[in-house]
């Protein structure tokens, strides 16, 4: 009898040990599940949006860790934090895949990042599945706090509803009445085009024309050709990546601004007016979620972040750094990583950092509402150092810039 | 509608330049060259790395990336595509597409994925009687043009042209009167990498700069090939201007269909010619 407690005990003991191993001294094993928190970033390594996401925004992520370790020292509820990442090359059915190995194999709390709607919907669904945390930072569908949201997956930095009322009301109400849209024939570009339409008919303007553009493509003379005979007062173009520069390149070359048909961009990312240079996309309005040189905080952020990148962030890079931050602050104050005692203290939960600012995630649809900025590219003699592209020119605060809730689709399950 | 016609083809000249680099080497030495597309790509990095690094204008690259890359592609035959020459063609297919990701992995440690600032060498646009068009993208239209009549007189009408128009039909007659055949293979490489290369300094100031370029780009290019005839190089050059006119005006009124297009006239001239628009049949002889 004793012979077979002390055999229990012993095991127990063991078990403990082992549990320890990975928590630390004392680092409330029942508490984190496998004694340890894993942050899985999924996104493109390689791809279009390696750049401005990829790798990056795994250093993004240690930032945050590094800070909210600094923060709690030993009072951290999390004492081992680890980070995985894998390329999902922007294709649904790998990102899939990678959802289901990182949240099985690896143990992952809470995957971050994930660009390319398509591939977000895919993770989002594997978060359902697995009851563990997705907060998307990379995507911009609505669908993610709309017709596809769940209880275990929130939307972090921008989404089309964001960029169509940030730039189309914004360029719309400045006088630009008309506009040819010209977009990518997939999801994003189809979603980005109606969410535009929307918004410029509801400030005063009209659509003339819109059109699909095959994706990839490299020749837009076509509809370049095509635009000065609608006579629009500005192309609004949904194109991204190297999309965007080809037609932006082809638009220069065609001189329309002399024409007095303007330029305003759906989707732009500073790496974009990095590869084009600013003359390229002067004085063109954009929606930003957030800007490297926009306040004092974020350089000093930006800074940091370029210590270890060599660059300077894009807003999705500070977006993750916010997300996991804000990951590792719900854990804190849940005193697990149990996905739904974390989600209890997400959702509602508003705070402030170097991203977000006036943020708040929405309970009801887990859409995270922060201040959005209008920004305009600047004239080259405005630029005094390698990044400093962008002119604040708005501030739209939180409550305007995201899709109202009286509007949502969402039932969370 | 002429305006669009132009523009189809400009885009073109891209097709015609690589689709006849890729006909000549195919013809010579029975390689389809998966990297062509890198080779593209490689032009306009070339252009890039020429004016980024050593202060080099548009004007100089033009003169000098294609024949470096051209002796590169030399080098390439010589240590690489030759062991592969005596095995099943689809050796030096793998060799050439798995060159193709190295060739884009390497750039893309170096430069990223984003895409490289270049600046338009020419201002202004230039009168064609009907339209005003983009002075750049005429010239564009007119060198390769220039090319490619230059490429079919070095084959059609010189010394040079007509051995390698004869090692390329009939290798082995062609060797029993005496000529060195062997001798002329790793130069027609290098020719046909050169051409790519031109076509890539010329996209430079027009079109993305960045490691995956040539990546679509390759695809519709041997469709053109396929179109013109496999080893037509007159062939491949005309359809490269055609397939840029037709996916042109794809873009404007089908554009559902505009990215198959290319495609559906490859199998429907397959059918109905199927050694190409230009390609002669062969017949035993």
């Amino acid at each position: 009898m004793t012979k077979r407690v002390s055999r229990t005990v012993a095991a127990t003991v063991v078990a403990m040990g082992l549990a320890a191993c990975g928590g630390g001294p004392g680092g409330g094993a029942e508490k984190i599940s496998d004694g340890k928190i894993v942050l899985a970033v999924l996104n493109d390594q390689s791809g279009v949006y390696a750049d401005l996401s990829g790798k990056n925004s795994v250093e993004a992520v240690k930032m945050a860790i590094a800070d909210y370790k600094a923060k709690y020292g030993d009072k951290a509820v999390a004492k081992t934090i680890e980070v995985v990442s894998a390329d999902h090359q922007n294709k649904p059915d790998i990102a899939n895949t990678k959802a289901q190995e990182m949240y099985d194999r690896q143990k992952a709390d809470i995957i971050l990042d994930v660009p390319t709607s398509s591939a977000a919907l895919a993770v989002a669904g594997q978060a359902k599945a697995k009851k563990k945390l997705h907060i998307n930072v990379g995507a911009a569908t609505t669908a993610l706090t709309g017709d596809n949201c769940n209880k275990y997956t929130f939307h972090w930095a921008y989404d089309t509803y964001m960029l169509a009322h940030g730039t189309g009301t914004a360029v719309t109400t400045e006088g630009a009445k008309s506009w040819y849209i010209v977009y990518p024939d997939y999801a994003f570009g189809q979603d980005m085009q109606k969410s535009f339409s929307t918004a410029i008919q509801a400030a005063g303007g009209t659509v003339v024309a819109s059109d699909p553009t095959p994706f990839p493509n490299d020749n837009f003379s076509t509809f370049l050709l095509k635009a000065p005979s609608l006579k629009p007062s500005v192309i609004g173009t949904m194109q991204a990546g190297g999309d965007l520069v080809n037609l932006v390149k082809q638009y220069n070359e065609f001189k329309l601004r002399d024409k007095g048909i303007g330029l305003a961009v759906g989707l732009m990312f500073i790496n974009d007016i990095h590869s084009l240079g600013v003359d390229a996309f002067q004085g063109t309005k954009f929606t930003d979620a957030w800007y490297w040189n926009g306040s004092p905080e974020n350089r000093a952020w930006a800074d940091k972040f370029q210590q270890v990148a060599a660059t300077r962030p894009s807003f999705a890079h500070a977006a993750n750094y916010s997300a996991a931050l804000q990951y590792l602050e719900a854990v804190q104050r849940a005193g697990t990583d149990n996905s739904d005692a974390v989600v209890k203290q997400l959702e509602g939960y508003a705070f402030e950092d170097v991203f977000a600012k006036n943020g708040q995630v929405r309970a009801e649809d887990h859409r995270m509402i922060h201040d959005v900025y209008l920004a305009q590219v600047k004239a080259k003699a405005d630029v005094k150092e390698d990044w400093d592209y962008e002119q604040i020119i708005k501030t739209i605060p939180a409550a305007e810039a995201f899709k109202p809730l009286s509007e949502n689709t969402c039932k969370l399950s | 509608m002429i305006e669009q016609v132009f523009n189809g083809l400009v885009s073109g000249a891209f097709f015609a330049l690589l689709a006849l680099g890729l006909a000549v080497i195919f013809g010579m030495l029975g390689v389809v060259n998966f990297a062509h597309g890198a080779f593209y790509m490689l032009g306009a990095f070339g252009a890039f790395i020429a004016l980024d690094s050593f202060g080099l204008p548009f004007w100089a690259a033009l003169v000098l990336v294609p024949p470096v890359l051209g002796l590169a592609g030399v080098a390439l035959e010589r240590t690489l595509i030759r062991r592969l020459a005596s095995a099943d063609p689809l050796y030096n297919f793998l060799l050439t597409f798995g060159l193709t990701l190295i060739l884009q992995d390497a750039m893309k440690t170096r430069y990223g994925v984003q895409s490289q600032p270049y600046p338009l060498p020419i201002q202004g646009s230039v009168n064609l009687l009907l339209f005003e068009y983009p002075a750049y993208q005429v010239f564009v239209f007119g060198f390769s043009c220039l090319v490619c009549v230059f490429a079919w007189f070095l084959l059609a009408r010189t010394r040079i042209g007509m051995i390698v128009r004869a090692a390329t039909e009939r290798p082995e007659l062609t060797r029993a009167f005496g000529i060195d055949v062997g001798r002329w293979v790793a130069p027609v490489f290098g020719f046909g990498v050169a051409l790519a290369a031109l076509a890539g300094v010329l996209a430079a100031p027009m079109r993305a700069v960045n490691p995956l370029m040539g990546a679509d780009l390759i695809i519709t290019v041997f469709a053109v090939v396929v179109i013109g005839g496999l080893g037509s190089v007159l062939g491949s050059a005309a359809a490269g201007f055609l397939i840029g006119v037709v996916s042109a005006l794809g873009n404007l009124y089908v554009p559902a269909l505009s990215q198959t297009l290319v495609f559906i006239l490859m199998a429907v001239v397959l059918l109905w010619r199927p050694a190409g628009l230009f390609g002669r049949e062969e017949t035993l002889a």
